[in-house]
């Protein structure tokens, strides 16, 4: 066996994958338009659903636990996760409320630059004393808002959140929106993240904002 | 049975409970019928906070023949309801539904879309305790039975493995 003709024509067949393989690409992105990524100015592309064009969200006037009147500009400069839920729900809102603790855990030294916010939907039930409770047993960072009807329904109309309660059969059933609400550290409200969205997707989107900036 | 004084009001609650849990035991034995036709496993409800009056039980039941739960009770809150959740457009919708089939040999899990829904909780349900739930259960022949259940009491966080948060 004389091993210079192999390792040639190795050579060659190698060089003949390459040019395949390179072929094929430039054949792939020149019908699908090259990944979203490689373009320098692309705008960053998020798990969540980008709303930011939308002009969503702006301030709210609620409450935290100690009575303290809170709005949206006391959280300038940090990217604020917000969901609607109340204390007696059994399974959405904990679910919610561990993920946002998960969030920051995935963040590490960043989730400083971070604020979840709970905003009961049930404030006649949710007491300021339970919300206190309630909330930062999932992380010490969390806050809960509450507020009147009047200013529960405005928060919940400027994020297009839905919510209804209703009696039925002597119980109160809260239906609500489950989604997070992205904020951008200018107070401009930039994605939705769904319920289902894993924690690593929505730690992903709020990284992506922080280097925004 | 019957106790030589009257129990304090407290010990008469526990006892009612026990007494339901012995006549239950006892009744499929009575009439001469088989055990309960279902096992449940993985059973655990989830802590509260104090001032907090509603919460959630999760389960896995599985029945050897076609039945149906129809309701389940226990001695810690006014009522237990079985509940559907449904996420329809972003929105989480959650009715009382009056059975559940169970069909033969088939692990039907009360983890997310159907749960235990615990409502009007006499006391905060602490870490670290264990309780009793009673399961109804209409069997193939159309007969009643209380099926009790033991669940641990676990953290309010506690994250379903299927849920978002623990990566699906």
């Amino acid at each position: 066996m004389n091993g210079a003709p192999d390792t040639r024509w190795r050579r060659a067949g190698a060089l003949g994958v390459g040019m395949v393989a390179l072929l094929a690409a430039a054949t792939y992105y020149s019908a699908n338009g090259l990944p979203r990524h490689w373009g320098a100015r692309a705008a960053t592309v998020f798990h969540a659903r980008d709303v930011s064009a939308e002009g969503w969200g702006g301030g709210f006037t609620l409450s935290d636990a100690a009575g303290r009147p809170r709005s949206l500009a006391d959280f300038r400069g940090k990217v604020v996760l917000l969901t609607f839920g109340y204390t007696h729900c059994p399974d959405a809102c904990p679910t919610t409320l561990a993920k946002l603790a998960e969030v920051r855990r995935l963040l590490g030294p960043e989730a400083r630059h971070v604020q979840g916010i709970f905003v009961t939907v049930d404030p006649e039930r949710d007491t300021a004393p339970l919300l206190g409770r309630y909330v930062p047993s999932f992380d010490p960072s969390l806050i809960g808002l509450r507020g009147t009807e009047a200013q529960t329904d405005a928060a919940a109309q400027a994020y297009h959140a839905q919510y209804q309660i209703t009696e039925y059969q002597g119980n109160i059933m809260v239906d609500h929106t489950t989604s997070t609400y992205v904020i951008d550290p200018e107070g401009k409200t930039r994605l939705v993240s769904p319920y289902d969205q894993t924690a690593r997707a929505l730690a992903d989107d709020v990284l992506a904002l922080l280097r925004e900036g | 049975m019957i106790p030589a004084r009257r129990p304090a009001p407290g010990r008469r609650r526990a006892l009612a409970a026990a007494t339901a849990l012995l006549a239950a035991a006892s009744l499929p034995g009575a009439r001469g019928a088989p055990p309960p036709p279902v096992s449940v496993r993985d059973a655990w409800i989830r802590g509260t906070v104090e001032g907090q009056t509603g919460s959630g039980a999760y389960l896995e039941i599985t029945s050897r023949e076609d039945a149906q739960l129809v309701g389940a009770s226990a001695p810690f809150t006014d009522r237990v309801e079985v509940h559907e959740m449904r996420e329809v457009d972003g929105r989480m919708t959650m009715r009382r539904i009056e059975r559940l089939a169970l069909p033969a040999n088939t692990p039907v899990a009360l983890d997310h879309d159907y749960h235990l829904m615990l409502i009007g909780l006499h006391q905060q349900l602490r870490v670290g305790q264990t309780l009793t739930l009673t399961l109804e259960i209409l069997d193939a022949h159309g007969v009643r039975r209380a099926v009790a259940v033991q669940a641990p009491v676990r953290p309010l966080n506690t994250v379903v493995a299927a849920h978002p948060g623990q990566g699906r």
